[in-house]
């Protein structure tokens, strides 16, 4: 029953966007729309006029390095985790694979895919986990219950449960044990208007973020003209996340 | 007769009345000599708090809330009402000149909450004290 409604919430939304679209980009002069979208200031709500995106390009990622893992690490607060290894927190993890008929090795990050129709809020019992207007899918760590369905649930293994207390608290990402956590976009610094840390990391420059939305953005303009896909895009998940060579 | 004498002319009933009397007596006298002192509340930076201090005692929480859910769910950021503005405002410090976190008695928000025995656990994920200013943020 909920989903019939989200599927047709969704349609019509998808409509009214084309809708909007169509009335709202008039050309004032060549190359220059009236509907580019405005910085977003501290006192503005986000909008679903943006759609927080990460084109990946797996052919720049190189194999060994985990910059992007370490600067999210200290961005986050989640770099001196205590605990056993095998359930340490993890926002962002690099995965190495090779295709066994050809032998061609591919490097790449994983980390929440910020996907549309996310499997984590769907099974949420409190609303904790919630998809922001933006795209963002984040834990309200304030109505969390620790039940870690969302990890059950992601077919990512995007989240992770604090099982340690935190000491040292960071001041712009809040975090302490019994919660589910994962990737936020960084959104305390897309909110300031910047990028996530793992893309500002990358000395490769393998990781693109922007505005799906924006058809003048520099990740709008890559995926409408280079090959590029979602991780189980079977799953319609629709993920913001996209990858390139793999 | 004395008070002793008297109390050991007394069946053994009496002398159960009489003590638990002395008790009850006693219990009901006893908060005049131990007086909770009242909390000593911090001076905070500036002349005014973001709304009136009467209003602020009985709503801060209710702010806070509010606040909290427009921040993490519609992405306000404004300073007004955010949990960063208060310990801007309301840091403690010691002797040293050093400020005092959340484990300290001395802590703003422990001068009013160890009093009225009201445990918070806002701390158990923020920061309790303010934004270092050499933070090695992204911001």
């Amino acid at each position: 029953m909920t989903q019939a409604k989200d599927l047709s919430d969704n349609s019509r939304r998808k409509f009214i966007g084309i809708a909007a679209g169509v009335a709202g980009s008039a050309l004032i002069a060549p190359g220059v729309f009236l509907n580019q979208v405005k910085a977003k200031t501290d006192s503005d709500a986000v909008t679903n006029k943006v759609r927080w995106g990460m084109l990946i390009d797996t052919n720049k990622c190189q194999k060994g390095c985990d910059d992007c893992v370490n600067a999210c690490a200290k961005e986050n607060g989640w770099a001196h985790e205590t605990g056993p290894e095998e359930v340490k927190v993890q926002w962002i993890r690099k995965l190495d694979l090779k295709n066994k008929s050809t032998g061609r090795e591919v490097s790449l990050p994983v980390m929440c895919q910020h996907c549309e129709n996310p499997p984590c809020v769907d099974v949420c019992p409190t609303g904790a986990s919630f998809k922001r207007d933006d795209g963002i899918v984040l834990v309200d760590k304030h109505t969390c219950i620790g039940c870690r369905y969302c990890m059950m649930a992601c077919p990512y293994k995007a989240r992770s449960f604090v099982h340690s207390p935190v000491e040292n608290h960071d001041d712009y990402m809040p975090r302490g044990m019994g919660v589910v956590e994962s990737c936020t976009f960084c959104v305390h610094l897309v909110d300031k208007d910047k990028s996530p840390a793992c893309v500002t990391s990358c000395k490769e420059n393998a990781l693109t973020f922007g505005d799906l939305n924006d058809k003048q953005s520099d990740i709008s303009k890559r995926v409408a003209k280079e090959a590029s896909r979602q991780i189980r895009a079977d799953l319609r998940t629709n993920p913001g996340v996209r990858y390139q060579g793999v | 007769m004395n008070p002793v004498a008297f109390f050991r002319s007394l069946s053994m009933t009496s002398k159960l009345g009489v003590a638990f009397a002395v008790i009850l007596l006693l219990i009901m006298v006893t908060p005049i000599f131990a007086e909770v002192p009242k909390p000593h509340i911090p001076t905070a930076k500036g002349d005014q708090c973001v709304e009136e201090t009467e209003f602020m005692r009985r709503n801060h929480m209710d702010l806070l809330k509010h606040k909290r859910d427009l921040t993490m769910r519609n992405g306000i950021r404004t300073k007004k009402h955010s949990l960063h503005s208060c310990l801007d405002c309301h840091a403690v410090f010691d002797k040293q000149q050093k400020v005092v976190s959340i484990k300290d008695d001395r802590h703003f928000c422990n001068s009013c909450h160890v009093y009225a025995s009201v445990s918070i656990d806002c701390f158990d994920c923020h920061s309790s004290t303010p934004i270092a200013k050499d933070k090695n943020s992204g911001i």
